[in-house]
């Protein structure tokens, strides 16, 4: 029997606040153990939570996003369960009125486009930290706890392991672009739980589901998804039955495996929490909102085109991160070539970056340099290939690529004279080819020019190396 | 409504109390007795009114997303019952 893999993904995304999300702590990530703290966060008799109206501003954006109807009225209730790492005994989330609900993702991928709805973003809280590797007892870091997050809840849309990837992947271009998270999956502040289930193909009801726990990249969450709806075929062929549970997704063993015994029956016993008051937002702060979304990947891809000409796959490349586009809009202002400026980012830049593990913001050359290093090779100050050669140098301090060409003798010699000299040195050194090319071997004009470049070091003018060989092989 | 020592039980174990079997059976019959004196409140009609979330009148009570952490790790450590280096320290979670 061919089977259909039913996927849908409950995302937490981790917001980048200064603060926490009911207290002044500082919500950043990396602080030495248990300084991040405070009497809320750490759940002392009396201390009150209040609501960081950055959350709801991040919440609402993402909503619009989206596609969500925005409540107007929403309420914070407590999800109550006992862990260590969770010092009040109850998270405080959302359940009845969530902030937003019925949205839509558009995700494209190899085998097409889809539409995958979602049900909810709600807001809630980090728990703090367990470790539990240490010695005989577990460890407890509380800096996490009360770090605010968004729930983005979809609905099973998604078929393939590939789509379900292809989702999350949207759904961290989207937080990055608007600037609410800086989405990295291997510090967890993106982090996705998927529920899978089988059915035959054809079939309207959903197979049982199982909800895998514990995939920290991408590839992660594909592997996850396959390893488990096999196993779930298997079984189903075996004559067994899927038991609805939660699994743990093991990337070393590339399997996951049942907590069974390891939680307790969920009953979180949700209800309205009455330290935090409701949240309403009103026709202003939506306009607000509305006002500071930016500019988002598709539309901007499109106005690269239309606006500079560039080919649509270089503006689909070039608007994969908001950070990478701002880069390459930065490097056209000064270059004021669009094509060069696109060349230069997607070739030399993103290579770079690649090599070195560098981010974006990460990189040496501002692109008020490397505009500037294009508007060098336009005006014919340099050639290309010098260019990649100041383009190295230019890594290594922040001197401006003029002042490199100067200093390093890098800038392009035009000069008739010189030029004439060094390809009469080239001609009479190779009397054999010279006979060779006048009896007819046209192509070895590329070989004379080789030469040429390689005696001046890469600094000749190509064209004015070009029109005098010519010239004097005609000769 | 009424609650049933099964769901006594029930609701003990997900709270971590213990109840002896005769500690059970008071909580059941005392439980009910409270259940039975808030349905008093059946009585009234609610038709038409909106489930009240919170007692009181204000909404978006919000603060400036402003970083102030005021605790030491020896202050947040102070009254643990148990600790190691920067930790709070718990019997071991999972095995």
């Amino acid at each position: 029997m061919n089977y259909e893999i039913v996927v849908g993904l409950e995302v937490h995304c981790q917001l980048n606040t200064e603060s926490k999300a009911f207290c002044g702590c500082s919500a950043k990530f990396g602080k030495s153990a248990n300084t991040n703290v405070c009497p809320v966060c750490l759940a002392l008799p009396g201390a009150l939570p209040v609501l960081n109206a950055r959350v709801v501003e991040d919440a609402v954006k993402l909503g619009l996003a989206t596609g969500c109807t925005i409540a107007r009225h929403s309420i914070l209730a407590r999800k109550n369960y006992f862990y260590p790492d969770l010092p009040k005994g109850y998270q405080i989330s959302q359940y009845e009125e969530p902030i937003c609900s019925e949205g839509m993702l558009h995700v494209e991928t190899d085998e097409g486009s889809k539409d995958v709805r979602l049900v909810r973003i709600h807001i809630e809280e980090d728990a703090g930290k367990s470790i539990h590797d240490i010695g005989d007892d577990t460890y407890i870091d509380v800096n996490r706890c009360g770090v605010p997050l968004l729930e983005i809840v979809s609905y099973p849309d998604m078929r393939t392991s590939k789509e379900a990837s292809a989702y999350l992947q949207k759904l961290r271009q989207i937080v990055k672009y608007l600037g609410i998270s800086d989405g990295n999956m291997e510090e967890g502040s993106l982090r996705c739980d998927a529920n899978v289930s089988v059915r035959p193909v054809g079939a309207t009801e959903y197979g049982t589901r199982t909800e895998i726990k514990n995939m920290n990249s991408f590839r992660n969450v594909e592997r996850a998804i396959e390893y488990e709806a096999k196993r779930h075929i298997e079984v189903i062929e075996g004559g067994g039955v899927i038991v609805q549970e939660t699994r743990l997704w093991d990337a070393d063993k590339l399997e996951t495996r049942s907590m069974r015994g390891k939680e307790h029956a969920h009953d979180y016993r949700y209800f309205p929490d009455p330290d935090l008051v409701p949240v309403l937002v009103d026709d202003g702060m939506m306009h607000r909102m509305r006002e500071e979304l930016p500019e988002f990947p598709e539309d901007r891809a499109a106005r690269f085109v239309s606006e500079f000409g560039i080919p649509a796959y270089d503006a689909g490349v070039l608007t994969v991160e908001r950070e990478l586009a701002d880069y390459f809009e930065a490097t056209l202002n000064v270059s004021g070539d669009a094509k060069a400026s696109s060349n230069w980012v997607m070739g030399e830049v993103m290579r770079t970056l690649k090599e070195k593990y560098l981010d974006i913001h990460e990189f040496a050359i501002s692109p008020e340099r490397l505009g500037g290093l294009i508007k060098l090779i336009n005006a014919g100050a340099i050639s290309n290939t010098i260019a990649k050669q100041v383009f190295e140098l230019m890594q290594e301090d922040e001197a401006t690529p003029e002042a490199i060409v100067e200093r390093e003798g890098l800038a392009q010699v035009s000069d008739t004279g010189a030029i004439e000299a060094s390809i009469k040195e080239i001609l009479d050194a190779n009397q054999k080819q010279l006979e060779q090319y006048r009896s007819g071997k046209a192509q070895l004009f590329g070989f004379f020019v080789g030469q040429c470049m390689q005696k001046m070091k890469g600094k000749a003018n190509p064209k004015v190396v070009n029109d005098i060989l010519k010239s004097m092989l005609e000769g | 409504m009424s609650v049933t020592k099964e769901n006594v039980a029930y609701i003990a174990e997900l709270a971590r109390l213990k109840f002896t079997d005769a500690e059970q059976e008071k909580m059941t019959s005392e439980l009910n007795m409270i259940l039975h004196y808030i349905e008093k409140l059946n009585e009234v009609d609610t038709e038409g009114v909106e489930p009240l979330s919170t007692i009181h009148d204000q909404i978006n009570v919000l603060r400036a997303d402003v970083e102030h952490t005021p605790l030491s790790n020896e202050e947040a450590l102070r009254n643990a019952p148990d600790k190691q280096d920067r930790f709070f320290k718990v019997p071991k979670v999972i095995g």
